[in-house]
């Protein structure tokens, strides 16, 4: 039992690195923006967040430059592919790649090197409270404020009318456009504090849950962001369904691997991946024809969770857009 | 609110859309905007709008000159439009829809000002369902009331009876009407000519881009806003085509029904002899495309049947040639050389021989195309890459049924293309094609069948018809007494 607390405890605090790429990947997709440089983005992030720190020793202000950083690389792919219109898929590909090779370049003088870090803040009170304090409330700041994220991201973009715009935008971009709104604006706005997410997001590895930088720091989470997007169908609240499972997968392969089950470590590895494709792929053939011919004849409740479940990715995803066209 | 256009010009390329309009819209007032396809009439509304951009001219609303050139600007002076394929959000609520967007106060004063012009209009609009659960007419009447929360004061509804059911059709003229009342400035874009007569105060007409005559209070004489539409073309009538002979019966239809997603043709029974041009007359959008599509067998009648050579018409045959009017998307593939197209049309020439190429060459030459055999066809002008689509038509097809055979090609390509249809013509191909250009349809076909208003007309002889007669029908005057 205590051992299962300790578990989810740390379960809640490994996930806040994807946690936190989910979420600014979700908000430009939202607004018709891929951002596919994430696990680059967050590499280079990571470590020039881990980089400024060390040199001020201050970890608020590594925090702010891997922000940046991430929005810079978000405003490039902003750039190539809304004001010039070419494949955010590529575009986001090429940064990727490059990123990730600049960061493992520029940061080769802070391989192994120990600096600042988050320090543990459990909450006064309410850490006190059995199991859920533990699980909850003995974090550090960086891991509340994940928390306190997700409901936030969630009621902006599905409550607030600046989030009915930005979907709006990510839907069908001419009819905002004819509504008065500055589409390029706020696509643009998407996708560069979701990129300043992503940022954070790799500062979280390098400055507080796997401190310190090395070669690949994120070993392919920016990657798995945007499969769990897709998986999560754009909204926060599943989404962060998606980032805990994918990261009680991962507890359970270590465990088993701890356990000496007999099964080669590369199998435990790779597992989560595996278990990632498969969802995808129930998810997406629940979307086709003939599935779709064979829910209307199943009951209501359960058409309307499979209907849940398959809930469409923005209609102008990807999509570049020309006011004169 | 009253708009004063002076000097409107737009042009895109070439083509001059829009030549110095000049023409005033008193508030308070239904004004009819009345012209053939082509005429001009959406580029004038859009301008307006803010979705494109004025080349030159100037627009005042009140005396006052204003800055349009974006959404954003027209909406803030108050004029909105509802597009032919409404611009809505179809995921999203009809709230949803109506909060999207500048120039929109709080939630709750939303759903209050819905409520208030739903029944004021006469709506029966639900204000949770989403857009796409609704009709096209409905989406129509969401965004109608959209444009009026944002607090338009001029409504521009672009041929806004397209695709939408004779009830909404009247639950539209009675609303236009209340906000007409409440003082506000209607534009009704339209090319149907009845509607003009019953709906509006004023009438336009634009013709190749200009303004025809001066704005006129209705009512005004149909014939003369047909001379206005359509200039008089009785003047320029020479015919020097000659008549085919039709011989036996190629289709057989039975009761049938066509119908697409916003259109339902018939029921109506035909028969159609072999050997002949028959033009399809209309305005565009009247059911011409979904006709031709069921004669090629690509779609299937609803109900009734279609018999073919006295088999029935299970689906699209190969000596059945149909070609859609956006040849460069549907028509052809546009990186392909000639070659190329030759080869995946005839599995057996795909050799690494020279077979293949002497076809092209002769093609070349029969059928008069500037090309070489490996160019791609998206680099050939409009007038090769029609003649091109023309030579691809394997000598065994029995029908070809094209649309809009010789649109954007200069008279020179149109003559030619005309030629070689003609020859098909000759040796036994029977041509169906529609066209929006009156004398095309007028000049070229044996028989003529006008579409109106959802229905078609028997098969009529060229010959009992004139010009003029023609664009009356095509206006829905006296169209009764030709109805299938």
């Amino acid at each position: 039992m205590d051992q299962l607390v300790l578990d989810l405890a740390a379960l809640i605090a490994m996930s806040t690195p994807l946690l936190l790429a989910t979420l600014g990947v979700l908000i430009g997709e939202r607004a018709g923006v891929i951002n596919l440089s994430v696990d680059g983005s967050m590499l280079l992030a990571g470590m020039v967040g881990f980089a400024v720190a060390f040199t001020t020793q201050n970890v608020v202000f590594g925090f702010v430059a891997a922000a940046v950083v991430g929005a810079l690389v978000a405003a490039v792919v902003g750039y190539l592919g809304i004001s010039l219109g070419l494949s955010q898929t590529a575009v986001g590909f090429v940064l990727a790649l490059l990123c990730t090779d600049l960061s493992s370049f520029l940061g080769n003088p802070y391989v192994q090197q120990s600096g600042p870090a988050v320090v543990a803040w459990p909450i006064p009170v309410l850490a006190d409270i059995p199991i859920l304090g533990t699980i909850l409330f003995h974090h550090d700041p960086l891991i509340y404020a994940g928390l306190l994220l997700v409901p936030a991201v969630a009621w902006y973009i599905e409550r607030s009318r600046p989030g009915l715009i930005l979907r709006g935008v990510g839907e069908r971009p001419e009819a905002l456009y004819a509504r008065g709104i500055d589409v390029v604006r706020v696509r643009y706005t998407a996708v560069i504090i979701g990129g300043a997410l992503i940022g954070l997001a790799g500062a979280a590895y390098t400055l507080d849950l796997k401190q310190g930088w090395t070669y690949r720091h994120t070993a392919g989470t920016g990657w798995i962001a945007l499969a769990i997007v897709i998986f999560g169908a754009w909204k926060a609240y599943r989404i962060t369904f998606g980032c805990y499972l994918y990261a009680a997968l991962q507890t359970i392969a270590s465990r088993m691997q701890v356990n000496d089950w007999n099964v080669p470590t590369q199998v435990l590895q790779v597992a989560p991946f595996v278990v990632m494709i498969v969802v995808l792929a129930v998810v997406n053939s629940l979307s086709t024809p003939a599935v779709q011919t064979w829910i209307v004849t199943i009951p209501a409740p359960m058409q309307r969770l499979f209907a849940y479940i398959t809930s469409p990715a923005p209609a102008s995803l990807g999509k570049p857009f020309d006011p004169a066209g | 609110m009253h708009i004063s256009i002076r000097n409107l010009c737009k042009a895109f390329g070439n083509v001059v859309a829009n030549n110095d309009i000049s023409v005033d819209f008193a508030a308070g007032q239904i004004h009819g905007i009345l012209g053939e396809n082509g005429a001009g009439k959406s580029t004038l509304m859009k301008m307006l709008s803010g979705i494109y951009t004025l080349d030159s001219g100037a627009v005042a609303i009140n005396g006052n000159e204003v800055l349009l050139g974006a959404p954003i600007r027209s909406l803030q002076v108050g004029i909105g439009m509802v597009g032919q394929d409404p611009l809505d959000i179809p995921v999203f609520t009809i709230l949803q829809n109506i909060a999207a967007g500048a120039q929109i106060a709080g939630h709750t004063q939303i759903a209050d000002s819905f409520a208030a012009w739903n029944a004021l209009l006469g709506f029966e609009l639900q204000p949770h369902l989403r857009i796409q659960q609704l009709t096209v007419g409905q989406r129509q009447q969401v965004e109608i009331i959209r444009l009026l929360i944002t607090g338009s004061q001029v409504l521009i509804l672009d041929e806004p009876t397209t695709g939408i059911s004779a009830a909404q059709k009247d639950a539209l003229f009675g609303a236009l009407r209340t906000i007409a009342r409440e003082g506000k400035t209607v534009l009704f874009v339209t090319h149907k000519l009845d509607e003009v007569a019953a709906l509006c105060d004023t009438v336009t007409v634009l013709r190749a881009g200009s303004l025809v005559g001066t704005q006129a209070q209705m009512p005004v004489a149909k014939d003369v806003i047909l001379q206005a539409m359509f200039g008089d073309r009785s003047a320029q009538a020479s015919f020097t085509v000659g008549h085919h002979h039709p011989n036996g019966t190629l289709w057989h239809l039975n009761d049938v029904v066509m119908q697409s997603a916003n259109l339902r043709l018939g029921p109506f029974s035909q028969e159609i002899a072999a050997g002949q041009i028959i033009g399809l007359a209309g305005l565009e959008g009247s059911g011409q495309t979904l006709y031709l599509q069921h004669l090629a067998g690509m779609r299937l009648p609803r109900s009734g049947s279609i018999r073919f050579l006295n088999r029935q018409l299970v689906g699209a045959r190969h000596d059945a040639v149909y070609l859609p009017a956006d040849r460069l998307h549907e028509g052809i593939i546009p990186s392909m050389s000639l070659v190329e197209h030759v080869q995946l049309l005839h599995k057996h020439l795909l050799d690494p021989g020279q077979t293949a190429r002497q076809k092209v060459l002769q093609l070349i030459r029969d059928y008069n195309i500037k090309a070489t055999p490996d160019i791609a066809l998206e680099l050939l002008s409009g007038g090769n890459q029609q003649r091109a689509m023309l030579a691809l038509i394997p000598e065994s097809a029995r029908v070809i049924l094209v649309e809009h055979p010789t649109r954007g090609l200069d008279a020179y390509s149109a003559e030619s293309i005309w030629h070689r249809l003609q020859e098909r013509c000759t040796r036994g191909t029977t041509v169906v094609f529609f066209s929006a250009d009156l004398e095309e349809v007028m000049t070229y076909s044996d028989a003529i069948i006008v579409f109106y208003g959802g229905s078609l007309s028997r098969i009529l002889d060229r010959d009992t018809l004139t010009e003029q007669s023609l664009a009356r029908l095509i206006g829905g005057v006296g169209f009764a007494e030709v109805m299938q």
